[in-house]
């Protein structure tokens, strides 16, 4: 029984297993870029958020500048209401526009945020004031086909 | 009891005790008093093993009293239990040598967990253990490479190890040859008169044990069935004790186990097969 | 009727044992959970476990990873490329193994390879009374036999469980980028955007420490419990690493619901 070798073969096990953890929380996982939950929350208001979940990035520009934290229905106006939390770094216009975008053809949707010229910035729970609904599929298909039949309605006059 | 007269190191009263719902032990008295060698015998199954047990503490009893060295071992807890358990030596039937460890690790196992001591004084104590059972040269051998007296001696010392005031022995000859079978019976005997111990030997062996015990307890139906001097047991005219010392097939314990008449099977077999 | 009765006796007698046995092992689960202090107290006993149990099943678990992995990039090439989402491979692999796959195939490993060790270890010492011997020497082998070999398992579990994965993303880096010809930042960049720290690694570890701890415990049980003959040690073996592997599967999907569920 050589229990210096079981020490250090056993050493060496864990310090493998560290290494994994390491290599999985950087190399293969966001830990890099992890937000450590400081921010800002803002509020934004949509009539159809399509495809948008909880932990979607919010980006401005392509950047991702936050998160989204929570999605509910606002049981009055029956509006969807979502939170999101801004890195601290960034600040944004009161007259920012927040919409609902998809990244590539079918990829995952994320709020995108446009920053217009008002000098005033937006702080820690005020709401976005305007808002661009995600598009949805049925609908931009109702609008096209609908647009067509009054065309060939109009043409045909 | 007289004043002066010390506690008898074993003391069973009406013990009754079994596995299932048959009792194995019925009733067994026992008294043993200190430096006795007593030799427990009896046909298979009769309760001498799990008389071990009563007494270690590893079978609790039905009814009855057990006492090792005036302590009722059925009503300790576990810490009295152990502690008790250090001043007890045991001897299981095949050694029950810890296979990882060599000789020496496993005679040393004793000093190593129960005590402080330094590993120098460890070293001269396993060493001297060892030397008493004639196996000083084999300490850095392995269980696997002991022969199977050899391994029983091992086990020995280190069952001697914390010079135990009680040592159980399981059958300590059996699958033996006379040599080993001699060296064990002498240094039992030797054992028990240099340390001053109480030895107790369930076995089979009728002509080692014969020569070496001071007493013998014949077990039969749970109780006690005889209790005598090695020589009576030589001159006995009962006849259980014949077909035990004789070793004869046929007796008091028969040799058929209980079936319908014979003549009437074979008879049965026939005429359904025809 | 008579053959249907004797049926529903027998069904009725096998729920018992089986009621029974799962009684047997509540209780001595505890038991062996009430010495583990005394086992970490005596460290050096642990790390020879560990060392029999964990550093010697590295070999067949980096292996296995490495090989899961590159099947995984394989199959997972193969179908994300009809999509035209071939640069997702990355998430892919990463999610599957970090979640599901690292943790309950480094169990079943595990259980095979260490677990049916421990328990035919534990069944011989039983059978050769070397527990028994222990006990009468005022050592309770349940601290210094039992336990060490079910910390063991518990440390070891989630150690492999992170190997197996690395193993596996590597894999399916070197079939995916170097083979196939994935592009290399996007096969990175789109893995480290699906994998959340805290909620798919940390969870995938949570997940291996509660196999580590189901499969200890079945191992040293059927071990302890093993009938004393050459056919019980070999049935117990058999015992450990079904029960072991079903306990595991069963267990993954119950995490599973509960960890992930909440994530849409």
């Amino acid at each position: 029984m050589n229990r210096s070798k079981f020490d250090l073969a056993v050493g060496l096990f864990v310090a493998l297993g560290m290494i994994g953890v390491a290599f999985m929380a950087l190399r293969v996982g966001n830990l890099a870029s992890f937000d450590s939950g400081a921010g800002y929350r803002l509020e934004a208001r949509f009539d159809n958020i399509g495809g948008l979940k909880v932990r979607a990035p919010v980006k401005s520009a392509g950047v991702v500048v936050g998160r989204i934290e929570g999605i509910h229905l606002d049981r009055e106006s029956y509006e969807a209401v979502v939170e999101m939390r801004i890195y601290p770094q960034y600040r944004f216009t009161n007259d920012t526009i927040a919409s609902i975008l998809t990244s590539g053809l079918l990829g995952e949707q994320y709020l995108s945020l446009e920053v217009g010229g008002d000098p005033s910035y937006l702080t820690d729970g005020q709401r976005i004031p305007k808002t661009q609904s995600a598009m949805v599929l049925e609908k931009l298909i109702g609008q096209f086909l609908y647009n067509k039949a009054s065309e060939s309605a109009g043409s045909s006059k | 009891m007289g004043i002066g007269a010390p506690d008898p190191i074993i003391d069973l009263k009406d013990v009754r005790f079994g596995y299932a719902e048959r009792p194995i032990l019925d009733g067994l008295n026992l008294t043993v008093p200190k430096g006795q060698i007593l030799a427990v015998m009896g046909g298979s199954g009769s309760g001498k093993t799990s008389l071990l047990g009563l007494l270690g503490g590893r079978n609790k009893a039905w009814s009855g009293q057990v006492r090792v060295d005036g302590q009722d071992v059925g009503h300790l807890n576990r810490s009295q239990l152990y502690a008790l358990r250090q001043r007890l030596g045991m001897l299981f039937q095949f050694g029950a040598l810890f296979t990882d460890l060599t000789v020496f690790e496993n005679v040393a196992f004793p000093y190593r967990e129960q005590t402080d001591l330094p590993e120098a004084i460890i070293r001269d104590l396993v060493l001297m253990k060892l030397e008493a059972v004639g196996l000083r040269g084999a300490a850095p051998l392995m269980p696997s490479e002991l022969s199977g007296g050899m391994a029983r001696r091992v086990a020995l010392a280190r069952a001697i190890a914390l010079d135990p005031m009680l040592m159980m022995y399981d059958e300590p000859f059996t699958g033996l040859d006379p040599i080993s079978v001699g060296i064990i019976g002498r240094l039992i005997q030797r054992l028990n008169a240099t340390f001053g111990m109480t030895s107790l030997i369930v076995t089979h062996d009728l002509n080692e044990t014969l020569r070496i015990a001071d007493r013998v307890v014949v077990i039969s139906e749970g109780k006690v069935y005889r209790d005598m001097t090695p020589q009576d047991v030589r001159k006995s005219d009962d006849l259980f004790i014949r077909q035990f010392a004789d070793g004869l097939p046929d007796g008091p314990v028969p040799f058929h186990y209980p079936a319908p008449p014979y003549a009437q099977q074979l008879i049965a077999d026939h005429v359904s097969s025809s | 009727m008579s053959h249907l009765l004797n049926l529903i006796e027998a069904l009725g007698a096998h729920v018992n044992r089986l009621l029974a046995r799962l009684g047997l092992f509540a209780r001595f689960s505890w038991s062996v959970l009430s010495v583990i202090g005394i086992c970490i107290a005596r460290f050096t006993l642990l790390v020879r476990e560990i060392y029999f149990s964990g550093v010697r099943s590295l070999a067949i678990i980096t292996v296995s990873g490495l090989f899961v992995g590159m099947v995984l990039a394989v199959q997972g090439y193969e179908v994300l490329q009809r999509f035209g989402s071939a640069e997702s491979l990355g998430s892919l692999v990463a999610l599957s193994l970090v979640r599901e796959l690292g943790p309950v195939v480094a169990a079943l490993l595990f259980a095979g390879r260490a677990s049916s060790a421990v328990t035919a270890e534990i069944g011989l010492m039983r059978a050769t009374e070397q527990l028994a011997a222990m006990d009468m020497m005022a050592i309770n082998p349940l601290a210094r036999i039992i336990a060490p070999r079910f910390m063991a398992a518990v440390v070891s579990m989630p150690i492999l469980a992170v190997i197996f994965s690395s193993a596996g993303v590597i894999g399916a880096y070197l079939i995916g980028v170097q083979l196939i010809g994935i592009d290399d930042g996007a096969f990175w960049s789109q893995m480290q955007a699906s994998v959340d720290f805290r909620i798919d690694v940390l969870n995938g570890l949570f997940k291996s420490l509660i196999f580590g701890i189901a499969v200890g415990l079945i191992s040293v049980f059927e071990g302890y419990h093993a009938a004393p003959t050459a056919e019980g040690v070999s049935s117990a073996t058999t015992r450990t690493v079904v029960t072991s592997s079903l306990s595991v599967l069963m267990l993954d999907f119950v995490l599973t619901v509960w960890m992930f569920r909440g994530l849409n």
